[in-house]
């Protein structure tokens, strides 16, 4: 133990010392934003892939799904599909370099005053304002608690203890300045993690006998493990870690349409990750940043989601049980208690390290677009007064959204982080996928259309989670509260479709309809939005 | 055709998966990964041809990004 304390201690300080080399680096080389872009000119297009991976990728996508994989098995891959093509490709090549554009033309600063702009609406950049302060903190919760998962598990460490420290770290993170994300030390975390995942794919491999036998022994596995350890699962759809569940079963349904539809496509309109394209300084970057970010996702949750379902071979082999045993039912621990279980102690702390401050760079980005959100989307936009009050308005907002994030921490039931995450992916593809999609790349979206689109996008949606969705409308128990049933529609498959299969598409209907039914916007406009488009 | 099935056989037993949509994911994955990898390598030097005139742009939207910050979030005040 004495031994394991002084490993961890060691690589602790080696990382912060890198830490601060980095940023010093960083702070000498760009002391103000022309220099910022000089030096960028130099730096290796990397730098900005790996930033924008450190904001994607959080104790969420690893610690959550990486654990939902070790549940619903390998046919989670199509998140990854789902994520480097939608999340890379189609959102650098083409959403990308139209967003730096017109955001540029617009002078837009953040996600909701671009589509604000765009559209020429104040309200839809206080309302998307209101949407993003409200929902966020959901998500901000999910990853603050993967970072206590990790920490509980690695450390041995309670829960609550740990919660209550990750928290301390982050406000403390936040109070001094490190609210924005440094790209640099962003960057460096991208590096180790890369190094980290690797390692721990070729490990995972190795461990389980090499790719054809581990993947081999996965498939097999369904057949050797006693029938009653699966025996709830299989009822409801599923047939193994290397095949689909049953089409229409409610656990195909919750793999299908909550974890890989809602976070694969819900994606593009993150607002955290929409607002980097804005800062970016050319086509370039984008171009090059596709190879980086491409290899970068496929490691990241590639890598998660096979560890987590290969993990059943490992605990099957070693402790005779399965992964959900193993850690009693909560998915959000299957990563931890694997790689506490089957890797040596100094990676399972370098491992926690990196995950750590990835964790604390998806914070910091989110708290800083609540905190905009509220200060400048909402309050500015709502009394038209500027400055002044309003840096009050934001910081109360990080402040109210930090707590908030706190007690959802503890509030929230286990086996949470993938679901909550999916569900604000969710919300924010139904309210901003179709009036974003439409911003880019349809000239004749009318304000009145997209403002449609957003309230009633939003609406359905919010709907859905409160009365349809069980995963939701129980934990919420607002439906059984006001009418006595836990679901309004109990008939399968409803319960467990996600909102995202509704509320987009009726969103985006709604959106054409009632742009083609109304005056077409102005072409002055249209030309200043898309000039050198 | 013939190859294709022939190549789809071949990667079931290589990757120990018969599921022919989990299969599909996780080859699909790769081929994503390798389609980022070509695209990013083409294009490795495109899309800076007026990087002068976005540079400019983009220190404008700097500067104002930066004055937000100052007046909404009260951030860099000990810098100036």
């Amino acid at each position: 133990m004495a031994n394991d304390l002084l490993t961890l201690i060691v690589i602790v300080l080696i990382y912060l010392a890198l830490v601060v080399y980095v940023g010093y680096v960083a702070w000498k080389r760009t002391k103000t934003a022309d220099d910022y872009l000089v030096a960028g000119r130099a730096t290796h297009p990397f730098i900005m892939a790996l930033s924008y991976g450190a904001t994607f990728i959080s104790t969420s996508a690893i610690v959550g799904f990486g654990g939902t994989a070790g549940v619903y098995g390998m046919g989670l891959l199509w998140l990854t599909f789902l994520n480097i093509l939608v999340g890379i490709f189609i959102a650098f090549v083409f959403f990308g370099k139209r967003t730096r554009k017109i955001g540029h033309n617009l002078g837009a600063l953040t996600f909701p005053e671009f589509l604000s702009k765009r559209f020429n609406s104040r309200f839809i950049q206080w309302f998307s304002g209101a949407v993003i302060f409200f929902g966020m903190p959901l998500y901000a919760a999910v990853v603050l608690i993967g970072m206590a998962r990790f920490v509980e598990t690695t450390l041995n460490l309670d829960y609550n203890i740990a919660l209550i420290g990750m928290a301390v770290i982050v406000a403390l993170y936040v109070i001094f300045g490190g609210i924005r994300g440094v790209m640099y030390t962003d960057a460096l975390q991208g590096s180790i993690m890369f190094v980290v995942m690797i390692v721990l794919l070729v490990a995972i491999y190795w461990i389980t006998g090499g790719l054809v036998d581990g993947n081999q022994a996965l498939t097999n596995l369904v057949n050797v493990v006693p029938p009653d350890l699966t025996a709830t699962a299989t009822a409801t759809g599923f047939t193994g870690w290397t095949s689909m569940p049953t089409f229409g079963s409610p656990f195909w349904w919750t793999l299908v349409s909550t974890l890989i539809l809602g976070v694969g496509i819900g994606v593009l309109s993150q607002p955290q990750l929409g607002v980097r394209f804005m800062m970016v300084k050319s086509n370039r970057e984008l171009n090059r940043a596709v190879l980086i970010g491409g290899i970068f996702i496929f490691l990241m949750t590639g890598t998660a989601f096979i560890v987590g379902a290969l993990s059943n071979v490992y605990f099957f082999n070693t402790m005779g049980q399965i992964a959900t045993q193993v850690v009693g039912g909560n998915a959000d621990k299957i990563i931890p208690a694997f790689i506490a279980a089957a890797m040596p102690p100094w990676f399972a702390y370098l491992f926690m390290i990196t995950l750590l401050s990835a964790a604390m760079s998806t914070l910091s980005a989110l708290f800083h677009v609540q905190g905009t959100a509220l200060g400048r989307d909402v309050y500015e936009t709502a009394t038209k007064k500027k400055g002044g009050a309003s840096v009050m308005v934001a910081r109360a907002g990080i402040t109210v959204a930090v707590v908030i994030a706190v007690i959802l921490g503890y509030l929230l039931p286990a086996n949470i982080i993938a679901v909550g995450t999916a569900m604000w992916f969710s919300i924010t593809a139904a309210a901003f996928l179709s009036m974003y999609l439409f911003a880019c790349f349809w000239k004749r979206a009318t304000k009145e259309g997209v403002i449609s689109g957003l309230v009633i996008g939003t609406a359905i949606s919010i709907f859905w989670i409160v009365f349809v969705f069980k995963k939701s409308a129980e934990a919420l128990g607002i439906c059984k509260a006001l009418t006595g049933q836990a679901v309004l529609i109990a008939a399968q498959p409803w319960p467990t479709v996600d909102s995202i299969v509704i509320a987009l598409p009726i969103a985006f209907i709604i959106t054409v309809i009632v742009s083609l039914l109304t005056k077409p916007p102005e072409k002055e406009h249209l030309d200043k939005c898309f000039s050198g488009v | 055709m013939g190859d294709f099935k022939k190549v789809w056989e071949m990667m079931k037993v290589v990757l120990g998966i018969e599921d022919p949509w989990v299969l599909g994911a996780y080859i699909g994955s790769i081929l994503v990964m390798l389609l980022c990898v070509v695209y990013g390598a083409l294009n490795w030097n495109k899309g800076g041809e007026d990087e002068e005139e976005q540079i400019k742009e983009e220190i404008e939207w700097h500067e104002k990004e930066k004055e937000m910050e100052e007046d909404e979030l009260g951030l860099w005040d000990e810098e100036g």
